[in-house]
């Protein structure tokens, strides 16, 4: 039986009066890929920053309900615990420009003023780019900065930065549009792994992309959550108009 | 209408080209052996190749959609469907060419009373008709129309289930209708799988239309599901 991770219970969020996400009501299952996608405009990469309190930080916006992560508001919780529960990757790559491959894997610890031992901080940079299958590639190159990887491999530097922290849950937005198909292969190869570990929730535009690599996927259409259903009922016979001609590329 | 739509309608023309020529093709099977009419039943075998063409551009075509365009839900289903359907088609197109062959390898000219007597003649309409609906059924995505070829392949099947008993009657009420009487007979056989396959095809359209999959399920419980 597969127990819920997150949950969100009548979320609502805004900018100012503006209401971006309307009542949404999901529970995502424990080592899980959830795919949302909809539209541009949809609220679905305002979701995915309400999930880590990450909403809270533009000027002017607001959000009601609850989001839970193992049955606790994430609202009770301190931000910074938050995100180190739940981590992110954005969908520019954006190592620290400054720092080294290793440097910026270990960023979190430093960044939270967390000392480790030498020869820890080495385990877990090794063990966190051996997670995103980085490890073969860099492993005589760390004290090279960051910046010098390919855009793909950036990507995975990220996910590497964002494992580091030993989160529970990773949140991706649009993680794979700024990098070539080759690189889009290796990231999505990588979902399949790191859901082994984490629970991963993605919002993508490209919806065969969410057909490969979630089990679940939520559909958002002007803040609502449509359709909420494991991907293959999901792509093979939605249950919603709006979710069937949004997919069919019918939607006007 | 999007790209997509525009190939998949394109597909749905060239299935119902197929289909009226499969159409096409049975109906003059059973004039060529109610007529005996050997020059139609060598038109028969000789447009197969057609029925044949049809089959394989199909499948092309449904690969190539699958390949460029990913197709989801709706449009993966209705191709799916497409593939089996293509398939059954070309069976049926099978089908009235081994008809058409018997009038070709026959010697003599059928016994019309045994053609009768058999009710091959009413099962050969029944045939076309139910192949001729189910056409209907998929022109117009008209599950209700589909569910019916379910009761209608029973009607063939019992025919098929009385053909040896009253094949075996005729050829011991005359002995000289023997070779006619058993080539009816294999007629018959042909005849009932056509209701299959009529019947595989109406399964199809409602996997299409409603996702619903209603393989390997009792008559009684499909009908109404």
């Amino acid at each position: 039986m597969e127990s819920t991770i997150v949950k969100a219970v009548n979320y609502n969020s805004y900018f100012g009066d503006n209401h971006v996400v309307k009542d949404v009501n999901i529970e995502i299952p424990r080592n899980n890929v959830i795919a949302v996608m909809g539209p541009s405009g949809c609220g679905k990469t305002t979701f995915l920053r309400g999930i880590n309190r990450m909403h809270e930080l533009i000027p002017g916006a607001t959000a009601k309900g609850q989001i839970m992560l193992n049955g606790e508001d994430v609202m009770e919780m301190h931000p910074i615990f938050v995100r180190l529960k739940i981590g992110m990757v954005f969908q520019r790559p954006n190592p620290f420009p400054n720092l080294s491959i290793y440097d910026n894997v270990i960023a979190g610890y430093k960044l939270n003023g967390i000392k480790l031992p030498k020869a820890e901080r080495d385990k877990i940079v090794q063990h966190s780019l051996e997670r995103v299958a980085l490890w073969k590639e860099v492993k005589d190159s760390l004290n090279k900065k960051g910046t010098f990887l390919s855009g793909g491999q950036q990507q995975r530097l990220c996910i590497a930065r964002a494992v580091a922290m030993e989160p529970e849950v990773l949140l991706f937005d649009e993680p794979t549009s700024a990098l070539d198909p080759i690189s889009t292969s290796t990231v999505e190869e990588l979902f399949h792994e790191l859901k082994k570990n984490y629970t991963l929730i993605i919002v993508t535009h490209n919806m065969q992309q969410a057909a490969r690599c979630s089990d679940k996927t939520a559909f958002f259409y002007m803040g609502e959550l449509v359709e909420y259903d494991d991907t293959k009922q999901m792509f093979t016979n939605p249950k919603d108009t709006r979710t069937q001609n949004y997919i069919t590329g019918r939607f006007s | 209408m999007t790209q997509l739509e525009n190939e998949i309608q394109a597909v749905k023309t060239e299935v119902l080209s197929m289909w009226a020529l499969v159409e096409s093709q049975l109906q003059k099977s059973r004039n060529a052996i109610l007529h005996f009419d050997r020059d139609l039943a060598r038109e028969i075998v000789l447009k197969e190749k057609r029925v044949n063409a049809f089959e394989l551009k199909i499948d092309r075509d449904c690969e190539n959609v699958f390949a460029l365009y990913c197709p989801v839900a709706v449009d993966l289903r209705f191709l799916l469907a497409v593939l089996k359907i293509n398939n059954n088609l070309e069976r049926i197109g099978d089908i009235a060419e081994g008809i058409a062959k018997y009038v070709i390898e026959s010697l003599n000219d059928f016994d019309k009373e045994v053609f009768h007597k058999t009710g091959m003649l009413t099962m050969f309409e029944d045939a076309i008709n139910i192949l001729a609906d189910t056409r209907i059924a998929f022109e117009r995505e008209d599950t209700t129309l589909a569910r019916s070829m379910f009761k209608r392949d029973e009607a063939l099947d019992a025919v098929n289930g009385q053909a040896i008993e009253r094949v075996s009657d005729c050829i011991k009420a005359d002995a000289s209708v023997m070779t006619e009487a058993l080539y009816v007979l294999s007629i018959i056989r042909k005849l009932e799988r056509v209701g299959d396959q009529a019947k595989n095809m109406a399964e199809e359209i409602i996997f299409y239309v409603e996702a619903k999959v209603l393989k390997h399920v009792d008559r009684q419980i499909k009908t109404n599901l």
